[in-house]
């Protein structure tokens, strides 16, 4: 141990004297272009690392504990009111940005972060279903995809294992409000989900794959995944639910306990750029909320179906928040009920 | 020498020819130290006396197709994997024609090479660590007379079997997150920390199951000729449990280069390793740059061994 | 030193290891029995006020719309789902470990430390893309049942994948070299001549195998057990890709409380419950070992 500490106190002085033109991020995996960091690294003369996590549980727990020399984190918007209410984020004087403007409107004031005083923008995207076309023609705008599976789809259908997502989901289905504590409708949405598993293949990720190769032919899938699929697949289609799905934001912010906050500002200011935020949305398939980034983007990407929301199914995406611990409490329960 | 392969019928030469024929002791070494013991030791004299049995008592009916069976399928998902790694579409699991697309990406892509050098260090750095902490405990907790606090050593070596692995993640989350703040250290030691504590079990049972019934006539009889007890551990004791010490070191190195729930939560900033890439990978796709990445290994690690294989003989 | 066989010597050579698993593992571990006695946190972690709720549910359920309670069946179904599981997974990897073991052992010197390689070069390839591999090759248009078909044995691809087949045959994969290889180093040193007495003494190979041969390599058979059954019980990976996810087994569901449920109490109180468990075993073998020890000395 004693070696492992003065071993510790040698790096940690060694460390210090290059701290100058670093930047740590701590994002999703496979979710960061790797020629936005090229850019952002020679336009600024910094060294950027990237960091993956995997769930936002994973990403909080860490945070939280401390210790870990992150600078920016990008959290779903759900998570981002128990950052702040744990007091790890920094107000980075976002509005005071150069490239502050750029926001669209409808995303510059948001309940999660009113008046983007903590997050700027990376990416937002829907929660709904894909359906392979050529085994299903009927309506896919529609959670009866996966609660009251058509026979054509029976024992072909998946759910991707989000608890959050998929009990709000079935909620909505069942008429009810994201993270209802109303336990008479919650007890019919665990019926309805033990009912409906049974027509389930599996509760999976990877459907980009799976919904591509026909293995899966219809999915509780987000959009750009299933953009994706459709690129190798075009009978892959997104379906909005009627009944509600679910709309969420990744955004970027930087750490209370941050060693290179200039240049997080710098990065936070450079991802506002319409080109670079373009970048983003290039990799991994999602909207970016930017205003002048379509400009940029692949041709595909202007008018793909999974992006640009059908007006008349806008009213029934929902954003929703993480739950009270209550309400948690019971989706746990059902989802334990659902998996035994 | 082929003249060893089990299955074979009939008459078979004795067993133990090939460990004294000219060439053979020289090839020992790809054993380590084994040889020693293995030649001077008459208790060890295995299957001596086979000559004159009518078949090789070493073989065992059936055992050898299982055996080679099992082998081949061992390697079919490698081969699938290799395969796809020529993929010429995005998916790893859709063929889209032949490419060497993924290797080119694989090149360009700085993030995953340090991932995977640095998945290769720590697994070089905890089985060395673990297998030599773990001889020295199974040294001390095997062949001798039962002692006080025993079976607490052995509880706690085999602990980290015992929960699953997302527990001691979030146990030393906390705990190293703790130590990184107080001294502002957050290198790689905490990850080679934890991954040569969980890997301790994995090298001790094989060592220790070695040494359990090993019989200390040989170290004895050294003991009778004055050599040293240092001289006795090193010529006598240590050759004779090597294959122990060597199948536990193999094991904490595989079961390091797999971790991936332990290492998610106790890396920092820039401590990725590769199977921490491909968590954060799995919720969106899986990109078959991974299997090229692989392969790359996998034949890197089939060229050194050839290499050592056939050093090791012309030294004989 | 390896000579002197006082305890003094013993525990003096345990301690550089246990040092390791106090900082690495078992003490951090403390921590976690502390938490299984707190409230969850809001959103993650702990709440410092004093509860055995988190004990509570562990062993019963309070049914969420009226209230009673009633003990807790679902964790029940999952812990003998993982039981069984962990159980089949080490007959499995044994079945095929033990010939490939002895064939390893009966190898020319030479060549025995190629073949050890040959078995742990696939698990060089990491975990999830063995998995991946293996999801391959039992998938409804994969390998396996492309040959099947073409072989003429079934008309239609079987449905293996995301059952509980495809679990046992990854854990099986997963878990063989943890196997193995105790089993080779145990084999490695056992003395042939004892399979030439037993022939001498006109036993069939049925009765020598099973009355000298399993006897005397027992501890590699017991360490692969251990090293094969206890972490399968808890695993998390494979049933995770292989069983599509429908049904939990423990690791996933420890795994559930201490993410997307956010519920680290409950976490903590199961997997020290398991602890609790897999050490009553071990300690129960380690007293009978021993007491035969004592038979055999």
């Amino acid at each position: 141990m004693k070696l492992v500490f003065t071993s510790a106190l040698a790096l940690a002085a060694a460390t210090a004297a290059h701290a100058e033109g670093e930047l740590n991020i701590y994002n999703w995996g496979n979710y960061t272009n790797p020629k936005l960091i090229e850019k952002f690294e020679q336009e600024h003369d910094v060294d950027v690392t990237i960091t993956d996590f995997d769930s936002n549980t994973t990403a909080l727990a860490k945070i939280e504990a401390g210790g870990h020399g992150f600078d920016i984190v990008v959290p779903t918007h759900s998570y981002v009111q128990i950052y702040v209410g744990k007091d790890l984020l920094m107000k980075p004087g976002i509005p005071e940005m150069e490239n502050y403007d750029n926001i669209s409107d409808n995303w510059k004031n948001v309940d999660w972060d009113p008046n983007r005083e903590y997050t700027v923008p990376w990416q937002w995207g829907t929660t709904g279903v894909a359906v392979n076309t050529s085994a299903y023609d009927g309506d896919i705008n529609t959670s009866a995809i996966w609660l009251d599976t058509p026979e054509e789809l029976v024992g072909k259908v998946n759910v991707v294992p989000e608890m959050q997502d998929v009990m709000n989901l079935a909620v909505m289905y069942m008429g009810g409000e994201p993270c209802t504590d109303d336990r008479d409708l919650l007890r019919e949405v665990r019926d309805k989900l033990v009912e409906a598993k049974s027509d389930w293949m599996s509760m999976d990720y990877g459907m980009t794959e799976k919904m591509s190769n026909g293995d899966v032919m219809a999915s509780v899938n987000w959009n750009g995944s299933t953009f994706r699929a459709r690129l190798n697949n075009p009978d892959v289609a997104y379906g909005y639910p009627k009944e509600g799905y679910i709309v969420w934001m990744d955004n970027v912010a930087i750490l209370k306990d941050a060693q290179n906050v200039e240049n997080a500002k710098l990065f936070m200011n450079f991802i506002m750029d319409p080109e670079n935020a373009a970048l983003i949305s290039e990799f991994a398939r999602y909207a970016n909320g930017i205003d002048g980034s379509e400009e940029y983007m692949p041709e595909e990407m202007k008018s793909a179906p999974e992006i640009v929301v059908p007006d008349e199914l806008k009213a029934a995406g929902k954003f929703t928040s993480s739950c009270p611990k209550e309400v948690q409490d019971l989706y746990t329960a059902i989802w334990t009920d659902l998996q035994k | 020498m082929s003249d060893r392969t089990p299955p074979r019928p009939g008459p078979a030469p004795e067993p133990r020819r090939t460990g004294t024929d000219s060439g053979a002791p020289a090839q020992d070494r790809g054993r380590g130290e084994t040889k020693g013991p293995d030649r001077g030791a008459p208790a060890r004299g295995r299957g001596r006396a086979a000559q004159a049995r009518p078949f090789n008592v070493t073989t065992m009916p059936g055992f050898a197709t299982v055996a080679i069976l099992a082998f081949v399928l061992l390697y079919v998902p490698i081969v699938t994997m290799v395969i796809y790694s020529f993929n010429a579409s995005d998916s790893v699991a859709l063929w889209g024609g032949f490419s060497t697309r993924w290797y080119a990406i694989a090149w360009e892509n700085d993030f995953v090479q340090e991932a995977t050098i640095r998945s290769l260090v720590i697994a070089t750095s905890a089985a060395v660590i673990a297998s030599t902490l773990a001889t020295m405990a199974a040294l001390g907790t095997t062949r001798r007379k039962r002692f006080r606090g025993q079976t607490l050593i052995y509880v706690m070596i085999n602990q980290p079997l015992m929960v699953p692995e997302i527990v001691t993640a979030v146990a030393l989350l906390i705990f190293f997150a703790a130590i990184k703040t107080a001294t502002g250290y957050t290198g790689l030691a905490y990850l080679i920390l934890a991954h040569s504590a969980f890997c301790v079990p994995f090298a001790y049972l094989p060592i220790r199951a070695r040494l359990e019934g090993m019989d200390l006539t040989l170290e004895r009889a050294a003991a009778d000729l004055y050599a040293t007890p240092f001289q006795t551990f090193r010529r006598i004791t240590l050759p004779l449990m090597a294959p122990g010490i060597a199948a536990g070191a193999m094991l904490s190195f595989v079961i390091s280069l797999d971790d991936v729930i332990i290492t998610e939560f106790v890396k920092s900033a820039g401590q990725d390793t590769l199977p921490t890439y491909m968590l954060g990978q799995l919720r969106r796709a899986v990109t078959p740059e991974v299997n090229a990445i692989s392969t790359a290994l996998l034949v890197l690690t089939v060229l050194l061994l050839t290499a050592f294989f056939l050093l090791t003989r012309k030294r004989g | 030193m390896a000579l002197s066989n006082s305890g003094k010597n013993g525990w003096l050579l345990s301690i550089p290891a246990l040092i390791l698993l106090i900082f690495g593992a078992a003490g951090p571990l403390l921590i976690v029995v502390v938490y299984s006695f707190l409230e969850p946190g809001d959103f993650s972690g702990v709440i410092w006020n004093f509860t055995t709720e988190a004990w509570f549910r562990v062993f019963f359920e309070r049914d969420i719309f009226d209230g009673t309670v009633s003990t807790a069946d679902a964790h029940l179904t999952i812990f003998w789902r993982s039981l069984k599981l962990s159980i089949l997974t080490t007959l499995a990897t044994f079945l095929i470990g033990f010939p490939m073991a002895w064939f390893i052992a009966t190898q020319p010197p030479n060549r025995r430390a190629a073949w050890l390689f040959l078995i742990t070069i696939p698990f060089w390839t990491n975990l999830l893309i063995r998995t991946f591999a293996i999801l391959e090759v039992i998938r409804n248009q994969g390998l396996l049942n492309s040959f099947l078909i073409w072989l003429g044995v079934i008309d239609a691809p079987l449905q293996i994948l995301y059952t509980d087949t495809a679990v046992l045959i990854g854990m099986a994969y997963v878990y063989l070299p943890l196997m193995v290889l105790p089993l080779f180093a145990a084999i490695d040193r056992f003395d042939f001549k004892l399979i030439e007495a037993g022939y001498d003494l006109y036993a069939s190979r049925w009765r020598v195998l099973r009355r000298i041969v399993i006897p005397i390599v027992r501890p590699g058979i017991v360490a692969g057990s251990i090293l094969v059954f206890v972490p399968s019980l808890g695993a998390y990976v494979t049933p995770r890709i292989l069983g599509g996810g429908k049904n939990m087994m423990l690791g996933n569901f420890i795994e559930l409380q201490f993410g997307q449920g956010r519920n680290w109490p409950l976490g903590a109180a199961l997997s020290m419950l398991l602890l609790v468990i897999v050490l009553t075993a071990l300690l129960a073998y380690v007293r009978a070992t021993s007491v035969e020890d004592r038979h055999n000395v």
